[in-house]
């Protein structure tokens, strides 16, 4: 039980980072390396601040602008310095590595004893886990409606169509490297606030926490794609944060079939990937209607 | 009638410039744009018609001469500032709506052409019965897809609706590139007559270029073909109504 409650408080966490991710993965259309570095940077200027005395929240809302820094990074970097997406986020990514060893000024800060999100009287008497079930259905909720609402606006609309047709938005007038740059921004600022919690919840920031992050993300992401199909729009916001939880789901019994957490990635990668090839092995091997067959047995 | 609405003054546009495979494609081109005139384009391929709405766009910035709106130099002014007056339809059926983005949502992003995006909800309902109708207009089934994403339209569908966006914020120039070229012979004579249509009753300035010299003479009233990046040939009016098919197959056998 204890297990599982403590799934669905890390699937809500971590749909923040989905949630990111789709604005550029899937709306812009961008593979935006950046999160690799601004996860960690998220989490150790959260660490970091507090630890100096400065308060939960506030250290929370400092790791979002701080990411949404590093997404402009990468954002003048492409639309002005023309460098490839690809290029530009690693080099940001990269360059965060040491960004996060001077915030922390080691490899690793510990938030133990320290008051944080997690720890406000308010959650003082909730059962085990349950805070982080609480705190990060608070956020994801808040992000998702904030995020609906902005993309059914004309600025959204714009967002939308820069990723669908950066041709056909600049000939109506739409600026598309402004669109760009602010969906980079918003993106990493929502990868960092989710490393900002989710080095809350686990009690320490550490300057390789970021390795995997994007393949993570993603898999929420195609998680929800795989399991729901055919979406509006935002339906597809709130499938990322199921395809997050249902993820955890699968990375529960993984640990319960013996393999160890270091095996999280390779696992994560295996999962990702089959469900990226699903598509392929449906049109192979017409999936759905041997499934059918094997459970009907005429 | 015949003020001038954008005049190209000694246009130079060279691509790849410093680098060996620099190439002038406008050389020295002069072309003054009447307000109400409707222009067809003809030229080989390769003789600049592309390029030159390129720089009328603003997605190709001039190495030399000047362009004038209403008098005014912009020259240096941005591809987005330009939309507030000028729209395009492209050749590629892909290139002008959102794929992924339904036929009514791409007409209300066409409905605010040029205007400043802002974060207040984008109403889309309200303007429902209008696109209702005004797709209805193009007798195509349209306005039965208003909520279908673009990428499932057929290629003339995409381009009435590409049409269709130019035009429903007026345009003070619009300018259409081929954009009948991709689509069968008879939704492309449908949409040529659409376009017409749309042109004469609400007398908008337009640049269309064709490579049907039938097109280029029935249509509008002047006629201009592009060579190696010049105008080598301008007639409007009577003198274009007499034009025959036979005289301007024997003008471009002679430039060859
Ligand atoms: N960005 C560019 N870089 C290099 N060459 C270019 C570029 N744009 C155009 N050209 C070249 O300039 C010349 C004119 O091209 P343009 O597209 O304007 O021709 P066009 O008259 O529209 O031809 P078509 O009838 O085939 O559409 C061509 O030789 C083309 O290869
Ligand atoms: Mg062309």
């Amino acid at each position: 039980m204890n297990l599982i409650v403590s799934a669905i408080g890390q699937g809500l966490l971590w749909a923040v980072l989905g949630i990111g991710l789709f604005l550029t993965f899937r709306i812009l259309d961008f593979p935006d390396m950046t999160v690799e570095g601004t996860f960690p940077l998220g989490a150790a200027t959260c660490a970091a601040a507090i630890a100096n005395g400065m308060s939960p929240l506030m250290a929370t809302l400092l790791a979002t602008g701080v990411g949404a820094l590093a997404g402009l990074v990468t954002a003048l970097l492409y639309t002005k310095g023309k460098i490839p997406i690809l290029l530009a986020g690693i080099l940001v990514m990269t360059a965060c590595y040491s960004i996060n060893l001077r915030i922390m000024g080691r490899a690793n800060v510990s938030l133990m004893g320290k008051i944080t999100l997690f720890k406000l009287p308010f959650f003082a008497h909730l059962p085990m886990y349950f805070d982080s079930v609480f705190l990060g259905l608070i956020v994801v909720t808040l992000v998702t409606i904030l995020m609906i609402y902005f993309l059914q606006t004309d600025l959204g609309q714009a967002f939308i169509a820069t990723g669908d047709n950066d041709v056909m938005a600049r000939s109506i007038g739409i600026n598309t490297d402004n669109m760009q740059i602010m969906g980079l921004m918003l993106s990493n600022g929502l990868i960092g606030l989710g490393g900002a919690l989710v080095a809350q919840n686990d009690g320490y920031a550490d300057v390789n926490m970021g390795i995997g992050i994007i393949v993570i993300a993603l898999a929420s992401i195609i998680i929800g794609e795989v399991v729901f199909g055919e979406l509006t729009l935002n339906q597809r916001l709130v499938a990322v944060t199921c395809g997050s939880i249902l993820y955890r789901f699968v990375l529960l019994i993984v640990l319960q079939l013996g393999f160890s957490a270091n095996d999280l990635n390779l696992i994560s990668s295996i999962v990702l990937a089959l469900c990226m090839m699903l598509p392929v092995f449906q049109k192979h091997l017409n999936l759905r209607h041997l499934l059918k067959r094997g459970l009907t047995h005429d | 009638m015949t003020k001038p609405l954008l005049e190209m003054k000694n246009i130079v546009t060279t691509v790849n410039t410093n680098t060996p495979e620099q190439k002038t494609i406008l050389n020295h081109l002069n072309l003054t744009i009447n307000e109400g005139d409707f222009i067809t384009v003809l030229g080989s391929n390769g003789a600049g018609k592309s390029t030159l709405f390129n720089t009328i766009g603003g997605n190709l910035r001039v190495n030399g001469g000047k362009i004038l709106l209403h008098g005014q130099d912009i020259t240096q002014t941005s591809e987005e500032k330009r939309t507030q007056f000028l729209s395009r339809v492209f050749q590629d059926p892909k290139m002008g709506t959102a794929p992924r983005m339904t036929v009514a949502e791409n007409l209300l992003l066409a409905l605010h052409r040029g205007e400043r995006r802002r974060l207040v909800p984008r109403r889309l309902n309200r303007e429902l019965p209008r696109f209702k109708s005004l797709t209805a207009s193009m007798h195509n089934g349209l306005d039965t897809r208003l909520k279908t994403p673009t990428e499932n339209l057929s290629g003339g569908q995409r381009q009435a609706l590409s049409f269709l966006m130019a035009t429903l914020k007026r345009p003070e120039l619009l300018l259409l590139d081929e954009h009948t070229a991709a689509l069968d012979p008879k939704t492309s004579q449908q949409l040529m007559q659409l376009t017409d249509d749309r042109i004469t009753t609400e007398k908008l300035t337009c640049l269309m270029i064709t490579h049907q010299l039938e097109d280029a003479l029935k249509y509008g009233n002047r006629l201009i073909v592009l060579h190696q990046g010049q105008i080598v040939y301008d007639i409007a009016g009577e003198a274009k109504a007499q034009l025959t098919a036979e005289e301007l197959y024997q003008f471009f056998a002679d430039t060859e």
